[in-house]
């Protein structure tokens, strides 16, 4: 996460155009099934549970794991099954009614490790039946924490999101989730930037006061005012002897 | 140039020119109209007799001095709002009007002439108990003050005490055991005696007990059903002498609490003997105690009578008493002042000042003429709504015309033959109105409103202002000169109820009248009520609102009408039950049918829960998502989404090199912000959350590091201005968010939340502000075409038009071409404040608390009202008056200039056709 917060504060510096920061741990295409939940990282996993049913009652079923690794660098990942047979069928029969699938992952907290990790209740999401169906089961699931690495939001969208009624006739396309898990912390809002605005005026201060106050008009353009006044003088003074010399040659 | 930020001003001078009033604008289309609250206290200025000054101290912290001839308002001294600035007691004597403030920790003196202050004192820490004047050989120098300090006394109730001798006398019970009594001594404060009398029936000597004629302390007790009489100054051990209700054959009512009422006219003299005695709710009767100082008299009997008061002048005392003269009065007046002074035939004359429970203030005169009304419930606006106002009848008629559905050639051209003849009797009308008045001195033609002329003018910028107020009473003022068209008195509102005002059908579908629902909600019990009026009239509609026996969480608008042309509210209550109103078959079927699509958010801050709902077709709900924000980190302090008539007219914005950056305008998008628990200056901060109000979906998360609230902020078009106190710089800072979607729109013909996978880029700015602010809207036009401004409501009464072009994220820290190209200020980090943007000058507009905007039929206006105290309307042109032509606009030059051209054309033509002529002949 370290590098990850240099990059924060690198984009919060130069306010440009603020890319929301997420960090892609981990795609798991889902396909790999069997993967054991328990691996090396020292994560621990949550359900990830989901619903589909024609008459929009809820009745949540496992779906799959999430891997939570929290700490300095929160990663997450997914390992779930195919669906069955029967769960295929009764997708394609939700879609067909324009019901709703959804998600829920328990609330967790990511950071706090002494205390009961787990709290009551769930994050609920959903996305038209349709529209995953029509997507092939391509969904992104983003989890969003917030400053102390509690989980706060859950929010599931296929790629295409559009139901466009088009039939699925592969049964193949709807055995695997293909899906995109993202975690997003909250984004840092910049403070007003006093410093690089004082360095940039004084920068242009430099450039535009500084010629202009060191020199003087005269200092500027002594070399054409002195031959001019030394011109005046002397003409000054040739027209004198001049008018001089012609007073002399009147008498 | 030696200062960077006077480069800067005269930098951005170049872009936003200035938009102040002219000097001879002012008031021509503004109004502003101050209020002071409820009366507590009131007196009279007596101190000369042709005097016309009143004197006013109110819940809101203000003592104001009125004109009694006029109810104008002479001067005003607004004090801090809260406890710290509450008006404890209000003393008159003389020119020198004394006043407790803040809990008994300042003592200060006015001079009421002028409204200045004479001088202040801090008094010693303790609760205010009471105050009174102290008066030696009839004048009076001292003002005796009591407080509560520390817990030494166990006493619960006080009263002061002083007849005008050396003495002052300090009264204390402890309940139900006795009654203490305690002289102080005037020159140095020492107690001179100190007396215990047993009074086990006595629990607060505030409420039962006055002091009437030569120190006889009178008390009535419920119990016994008895009068106690007590002299204070009696020398050896004093008892209280019982004079039973019965023996004097009077009754109390039922269940009431009996109250004397007793006056002392001047501190130096005792209280007079006379005194009321409350037995019911309406029911007095004027009591004299005796010379003996144990007997009482009955003098006479009131029956019907709510009020009563004394008032004295000179040597004659007037007893006033106020009785109803229809028994379905519903406002009941709770306070009743009264002034006497002789008249010059040395008969008594009166005035009365009545404050009703509706927060009004009458002044009445003598023959129970009344001289004036003060609607001051309009110091504590809710919420407000502006309405449309009708059409007149000719312009109906027309509109009528095309409203309804044709029905043959033949009658269709009779029908507009008619509403021909209409439209030219109206014009020959108006033209005779116009020589009438013509005809008229100037001074006499009065162009005064009334409920019957209203009607729309030509750019629609008249309006009627609907509002609501925190004591239940309703509000019709015509926006153009601020004159109270209507009212109505909400009796049986709670003190802490919610307000929530709906336009469900507005003045558009005549021959429907428009109609408003007022949902008003207690704060406690979440029970809520419906009120249903026709916002032009003030009248209550016939229709009968839904019962709604459960709690109700939430109300939305839907844009579903039913054959009425009336919006669907629909009411949520905490089964998440859904009723809907109104509830006809055709709008159940409508709902019905549009069921799925119907979504809704719940937020229970408390438990820092935002869920979504999704309504079934038989109009239950179901749950769909849930987001949670622990309350151990952060609390919800704001949820705000986007208002329903606002309209963007451009998709996007033109960049430098020409491509569109195309705006993330979401309708559904609600902007939630937190405060953290942790105050900690180091660890606090304010979160921004942009969550989808259908999916769930959050947007977009931002925290504000080291800042804490309060927060202001406001959601509109494709951005979110916030305002927060930055902890650690200890300074107001701004915040600006701004989505977009990016250089190519994902689906331009329609947005659904559903159908939007790709999030939005968002850009964020901050910029510090060197004032703290108290409100902040933004302007809102016709179409959306004119650029938008930021009013924000200062402490001072200010209120600002900061243009929003000043919070735009994309202002460039360094300049280039592009930016340039683009009009972009470049940034600078503090935002200006320049007195021209005031949009109103010195009329300032006391603890401002609300603005409200709204659009007019001109798209360049947008009509602003602010509210708090006082309530400030106006109009402001965010992009100048670009569709109106100025009020100094040469027409004489443009046409005589036109003019001069048609005839050089007609005479060059002419001329033309001579030598054309005179060519041919030759």
């Amino acid at each position: 996460m370290a590098s990850v917060s240099r990059s924060f504060l690198l984009l919060s510096i130069i306010p440009t155009i603020l890319i929301l920061c997420a960090d892609f741990a981990c795609c798991n295409t889902g396909r790999k099934t069997g993967d054991g939940l328990d691996t090396d990282f020292s994560g621990f996993s949550v359900p990830l549970e989901h619903s589909f049913e024609v008459d929009d009652v809820s009745r949540f079923r496992m779906r799959g794991a999430l891997q939570l690794r929290g700490g300095r660098e929160t990663s997450v990942s997914l390992s779930q099954s195919q669906l069955s047979e029967e769960d295929r069928n009764n997708l394609k029969e939700v879609a067909a009614v324009d019901g709703l699938y959804k998600i829920r992952v328990p609330r967790v907290s990511l950071t706090d490790r002494q205390t009961e990790r787990q709290m009551d209740g769930y994050l609920t999401a959903f996305v038209r039946a349709c529209s995953l169906v029509e997507s092939h089961l391509s969904d992104v699931i983003t989890l969003h924490t917030d400053v102390s690495g509690y989980l706060i939001g859950v929010s599931i969208v296929t790629i295409p999101g559009a139901c466009r009624g088009t039939e699925v006739e592969d049964e193949v396309d709807l055995e695997a989730f293909n899906t995109t898990l993202t975690i997003i912390p909250p984004t840092n809002a910049p403070q007003p930037e006093t410093a690089l605005f004082i360095e940039r005026m004084d920068i242009e201060h430099e450039k535009r006061g500084k010629p202009q106050e060191q020199k003087s008009f005269f200092a500027k353009y002594w070399m054409y005012i002195v031959p001019l006044v030394l011109f005046l003088m002397m003409s000054g003074a040739q027209d004198q002897s001049g008018v001089g010399a012609a007073n002399g040659g009147g008498r | 140039m030696s200062k960077p930020t006077s480069l800067f001003v005269i930098f951005f001078s170049l872009f936003v020119m200035s938009e102040a009033v002219f000097e001879d604008q002012v008031g021509k289309f503004d109004w502003r109209q101050q209020y002071v609250g409820k009366t507590l206290f009131a007196h009279f200025d007596s101190h000369s007799q042709s005097s016309k000054k009143l004197f006013l101290a109110t819940d809101k912290n203000i003592f104001a001095s009125f004109n009694s001839r006029t109810g104008e308002l002479f001067w005003r001294h607004v004090d801090k709002a809260g406890p710290e600035g509450t008006i404890d007691i209000l003393l008159l004597h003389g020119q020198d009007a004394l006043m407790v403030v803040g809990g008994g920790r300042l003592l200060r003196s006015w001079d009421t002439n002028m409204g200045g202050l004479n001088w202040e004192a801090v008094l010693d820490t303790g609760s205010f108990q009471a105050a009174c004047f102290v008066a030696m050989q009839d004048t009076v120098k001292h003002v005796a003050v009591l407080k509560k300090a520390g817990t030494v006394r166990h006493w619960f109730s006080y009263l002061v005490y002083s007849g005008g001798e050396e003495e002052v006398y300090v009264l204390g019970v402890v309940p139900n055991s006795h009654l203490t009594i305690i002289a102080y001594s005037l020159e140095d404060g020492e107690i001179i005696k100190q007396r215990s009398v047993e009074a086990p029936w006595l629990s607060s000597v505030e409420s039962s007990c006055v002091v009437v004629g030569h120190g006889v302390l009178m008390c009535v007790d419920t119990a016994t059903l008895a009068l106690y009489a007590l002299p204070i100054q009696a020398e050896e051990a004093p008892q209280f002498n019982q004079i039973l209700l019965q023996s004097l054959d009077l009754e109390v009512s039922p269940g009431f609490q009996p109250v004397l009422v007793s006056s002392q006219p001047h501190p130096a003299r005792s209280p007079i003997s006379e005194f009321f005695l409350q037995l019911g709710p309406d029911h007095h009767v004027l009591l004299q105690l005796n010379a003996d100082g144990y007997t009482i008299a009955p003098l006479r009997d009131f029956q019907p009578a709510f009020l009563v008061s004394f008032s004295t002048t000179g040597e004659k005392t007037v007893a006033a008493v106020m009785t109803p003269k229809n028994e379905t009065s519903d406002v009941f007046p709770p306070q009743l002042y009264v002034h006497a002074f002789l008249k010059k035939d040395d008969s008594v004359g009166y005035r009365v000042l009545v404050q009703t429970q509706d927060h009004a203030l009458t002044f009445i005169q003598q023959p129970g003429r009344v001289v004036w009304t003060r609607e001051e419930a309009l110091a504590d606006v809710v919420t407000m709504e502006m309405v449309d106002l009708p059409l007149t009848g000719t312009q109906a008629e027309l509109e009528g015309e095309f409203g309804k559905k044709a029905d043959g050639l033949f009658p269709m051209v009779l029908k507009r033959l008619s509403s021909q003849v209409i439209l030219l009797q109206a014009w020959l009308a108006h033209l005779w109105k116009l020589f009438y008045e013509a005809r008229k001195p100037h001074g006499q033609v009065k162009n005064e409103v009334t409920i019957e002329t209203l009607s729309r003018d030509e750019f629609n910028l008249q309006k009627m202002m609907v509002m609501v107020t925190a004591s239940g009473k309703l509000f019709g003022i015509d926006s153009k000169s601020g004159s109270i068209l209507w009212k109505h008195y909400l009796e049986n509102v709670q003190p802490n109820a919610v307000f929530k005002l709906i336009v469900q059908r507005t003045t558009a579908h005549f021959p429907h009248p428009p109609q408003c629902t007022l949902l008003i909600k207690d704060k406690d019990t979440g029970l809520a009520s419906l009120h249903v009026f026709n916002p032009i009239f003030g009248r209550k509609s016939h229709i009968a609102p839904p019962a709604l026996p459960r709690p109700i969480l939430q109300s939305l608008l839907l844009p579903v009408i039913d054959q009425d042309y009336a919006k669907v509210l629909l009411l949520v209550d905490d089964q998440y039950k859904v009723t809907a109103f109104p509830s006809t078959k055709n709008v159940l079927q409508q709902l019905q049918e549009m069921a799925s699509s119907i979504f809704f958010y719940l937020i229970r801050s408390d438990q820092g829960n935002l869920s979504g709902f999704r309504l079934r077709k038989d109009l239950s709900t179901e749950r769909i998502w849930e987001v949670v924000l622990p309350t151990e980190v952060q609390k919800i302090v704001a949820v705000n989404g986007k208002r329903p008539n606002e309209h963007v007219h451009s998709q996007g914005r033109v960049m430098g090199d020409r491509s569109v950056l195309y705006k993330y305008l979401n309708p559904n998008l609600l902007a939630v912000v937190t405060e953290s628990t942790d105050a900690h200056p180091e660890r606090a901060f304010v979160g921004v959350f942009l969550v989808d109000g259908v999916t769930g979906r959050i947007i977009h998360e931002a925290v504000q590091r080291k800042a804490r609230g309060p927060v202001h902020f406001v959601h509109s078009e494709n951005w979110v201005v916030y305002e927060y106190w930055n902890t650690k710089s200890r300074r107001n800072e701004f915040s600006v968010l701004e989505l977009f979607e990016g250089t190519e729109l994902y689906n331009s013909t329609v947005f659904s939340s559903l159908d939007r996978p790709h999030l939005p880029q968002v850009l964020q700015q901050t910029y510090i502000f060197p004032s703290p602010i108290t409100t902040m809207e933004a302007t809102l036009t016709e179409k959306g075409i004119t650029s938008r401004h930021l009013l924000v409501g200062l402490p001072s009464g200010a209120i600002l038009s900061l243009p929003k072009m000043f919070l735009d994220p994309r202002r460039p820290e360094v300049v280039t071409e592009h930016s340039r190209e683009e009009n972009l200020i470049p940034y600078a980090p503090e935002m200006p404040i320049r007195t021209e943007w005031f949009i109103n000058y010195n009329q300032t507009v006391a603890r401002v608390k609300g603005i409200y905007t709204a659009p007019s039929g001109l798209e360049s206006t947008c009509l602003v009202v602010a509210y708090g105290l006082d309530i400030y309307q106006t109009r402001v042109y965010p992009s100048k008056q670009f569709d109106v032509l100025k009020d100094d606009y040469d027409y004489v030059l443009i046409s005589s200039v036109l003019f001069a051209l048609f005839f050089a054309t007609m005479i060059s033509k002419r001329l033309a056709q001579v030598k054309l002529l005179n060519r041919a002949w030759r």
